[in-house]
């Protein structure tokens, strides 16, 4: 749930790094709710794109709920945690699918709507700063204790929450089961709207071709320790036979 | 309880409930739509399924000074169908938007009803005689043959059952891409308006195959998009006015007098954003889901998601009045938006008094001369004639009283998006899911 009124913290240039890394511990609270609300979010676009016809209100709604919260990521002062932490200045789309595929078992249900952040956020940050700065707060999510994602829904029955989010993300599937590729493609080709980007992602999806960062995650070294590496590659071993079934379904 | 004009509060009194009493709701009794006529004597409703069905108040029984006339069924049709649209490969829903009435002209009824894409014209006409005494067809209905026909029978009209009867006049068709969501009928009584979400189209009552675009916020590259049209409605009064509302918020005020286009308003009003109730939120509940003139035309109502606002439209920079609608669901905006229900779209009415409605079956009500308001229930329980409502309280947070709900308890199923208060007296529909509430004001 979010906290209203929560000010995000701004570091500027003057802080000294034990300071800025003590601020992390505040902030991967904020940081997981709102990457939170951005997964939510991408869930109910692409549920838009299922529907016979999107309710276009909605799907302008969410859509520039996606985009603020993208802006704010590119913009908040997290930049100076990339500094802190990271040697190297991967591309963009290349760290984010790595901290994705690198997030809690949790996260990893989630897992399969991953391709559609990351080419989402290929096209919102495309103007943007080179540096991802989500990255960094996911990363530091990572190494925050589980029950922090408990606070994330802060609300009276969390686990009926989880399982609604559960149960939107088993909707997407279901529907793309059901449907053969080339309906689904015809859905989106015919549907009057602009969500291009989520388009050609399942559209990517559907025939079966490897996420591109996929490939490029197989040569990227990453500077976080080995561990998180051979999760990242037993993640992706996932990933791909649940694409695998999705494109036999 | 509400003050009213001469000090005398109006106490709401429950009347009658129209509908199914099971909870298991057939998804094409969902009502989509109320609205009284311009007389308030009629009374319709439009559901999911393509149905309207319209209610007559009875005449009042002189003898019965305690209550105003019962509203009986008078007219149900089935105004649109579903429609599949081959070249997109989408199913149109025959979901009623919006019916609005036509003031009346002769002793028939006209409304106009909406669904996604097509505007109809019904007239609804009253049958209650029959020409009587043919002498022409045998009894099993065969005419005649003329030889054996030997003296010239006048009919006469006789009385027969009362039969109402609706027919389709026009059918406005073919000039939305988008979804209708209003419809708003000219002081001029001639033409009208409908909207979707990116154009608002002028119509003539009596030309169908054609219509004037009028406004159109498509951007050329629609990944551009970053906001639609909510709702429209044309001024009270000045036959050149209109103003139609947006999902960020603005409503802008256009002058057909200007150009053919009414691309650039003539007045926008916006308020500006409150800088510590912002959240990743704010954009979505600012979006306006019903915009209503007052009767003058001077003033304007919108509705948001949780409040409501009424303007000056003298003044732009901010409205004149705010009322809360259920300020305590500002903090479960990320449940609500989960579960979709921060899109809801609830529209708002007034006669003096505003009226909207809320969740758990509540409605509230505002007196703007008194600063008071009231939030009432629509349910079966409790509920007998002349049933005086009794005002209900939902507890924010902290220690819950007697008798109060707290938010948590509320049931975001049972939602009141559509009301309607009678023209001339005090008597309010109030639409559940699938049921229609009718309350009256206590007459002593």
């Amino acid at each position: 749930m979010f906290v209203r009124g929560l000010k995000r913290k701004c570091f500027d240039g003057e802080e000294d790094i034990e300071g800025t890394l003590a601020g992390i511990k505040a902030i991967p609270s904020y940081n997981l709710q709102r990457q939170s609300l951005l997964d939510m979010s991408l869930v109910k676009l692409q549920l838009c794109h299922m529907l016979v016809e999107p309710n276009l209100c909605r799907s302008v709604l969410i859509a520039n709920t996606v985009r603020q919260i993208q802006e704010e990521m590119t913009q908040d002062g997290t930049w100076q945690m990339i500094n802190t932490q990271s040697p190297g200045q991967a591309s963009l789309d290349r760290l984010v699918s790595t901290d994705i595929l690198c997030r809690s078992s949790r996260d990893q249900a989630e897992g399969k709507h991953l391709p559609a952040y990351g080419a989402f956020s290929k096209d919102f940050e495309s103007d943007q700063a080179q540096e991802s700065s989500e990255t960094m707060s996911t990363t530091s999510s990572v190494q925050a204790p589980r029950n922090l994602q408990s606070n994330v829904w802060e609300m009276e029955n969390p686990q009926e929450n989880k399982g609604n989010f559960q149960k939107s993300l088993d909707q997407i599937f279901e529907t793309l089961e059901n449907k053969s590729p080339n309906s689904v493609e015809d859905l989106f080709s015919e549907v009057d709207n602009s969500y291009y980007d989520l388009d050609t992602m399942l559209t990517g999806m559907m025939s079966n071709t490897k996420m591109g960062h996929c490939d490029s995650l197989e040569t990227f070294s990453s500077p976080t320790n080995t561990a998180s590496n051979s999760n990242c590659k037993s993640d992706l071993n996932d990933l791909d036979h649940i694409v695998e079934i999705l494109v036999e379904s | 309880f509400l003050g009213a004009g001469g000090g005398n509060d109006i106490q709401w009194c429950f009347s009658q409930v129209k509908g199914a009493v099971d909870d298991d709701v057939a998804e094409a009794d969902i009502i989509s739509t109320v609205e009284f006529n311009h007389s308030g004597e009629l009374l319709a409703t439009g559901d999911k399924g393509g149905r309207v069905v319209i209610f007559q108040q009875e005449q009042e029984n002189k003898t019965q000074s305690h209550s105003r006339g019962e509203y009986n069924v008078y007219s149900t049709f089935q105004s649109h169908e579903p429609e599949f649209d081959y070249l997109k490969s989408l199913e149109i829903e025959e979901k009623i938007n919006k019916i609005r009435w036509l003031p009346q002209k002769n002793a028939a009824q006209f409304l106009l009803s909406t669904n996604d894409k097509t505007i109809k014209l019904w007239k609804i006409s009253e049958r209650d005689k029959r020409p009587e005494g043919y002498n022409l067809k045998e009894e099993d209905g065969r005419y005649r043959d003329p030889t054996t026909v030997t003296t010239l029978r006048v009919p006469v009209f006789r009385p027969m059952d009362l039969m109402v009867e609706a027919s389709p006049r026009r059918i406005f068709a073919n000039a939305h891409t988008y979804h209708i969501n209003s419809i708003s009928i000219n002081s001029d009584y001639e033409t009208y308006l409908s909207a979707d979400d990116l154009r608002i189209n002028l119509w003539h009552l009596e030309i169908t195959d054609r219509s004037f675009n009028i406004v159109d916020i498509k951007p050329a590259n629609m990944e551009e998009l970053t906001e639609v049209i909510t709702a429209a409605e044309f001024h009270p009064n000045s036959c050149s006015t209109f103003v139609y509302s947006s999902s960020k918020g603005t409503i802008r005020l256009c002058d057909m007098r200007a150009s053919a286009l009414c691309d650039r308003h003539s007045k926008l009003f916006e308020e500006p954003e409150d800088p510590s109730n912002r959240s990743f939120f704010s954009e979505i509940i600012s979006s306006i889901s019903d915009v209503k003139f007052s009767h003058s035309g001077r003033y304007m109502m919108t509705r948001d998601y949780l409040s409501v606002k009424i303007w000056d439209l003298n003044m732009e920079n901010r409205p004149v009045e705010t009322y809360q609608v259920h300020e305590y669901l500002r903090s479960k905006l990320c449940s609500l938006y989960e579960n979709d229900c921060i899109f809801d779209k609830f529209e708002c009415c007034w006669n003096g008094i505003v009226m909207t409605g809320s969740y758990n079956n509540f409605f509230r009500m505002f007196d703007r001369n008194s600063k008071r308001d009231v939030t009432l229930e629509a349910s079966r329980e409790n509920n007998k004639p002349r049933t005086v409502l009794k005002p209900r309280k939902v507890c924010a947070s902290g220690k819950r009283k007697k008798d109060e709900i707290s938010v948590d308890s509320l049931d975001f199923n049972k939602k009141i998006l559509h009301t309607a208060w009678h023209p001339k007296e005090n008597i309010i529909a109030v639409a559940t899911t699938n049921n229609l509430y009718i309350f009256q004001d206590k007459m002593n």
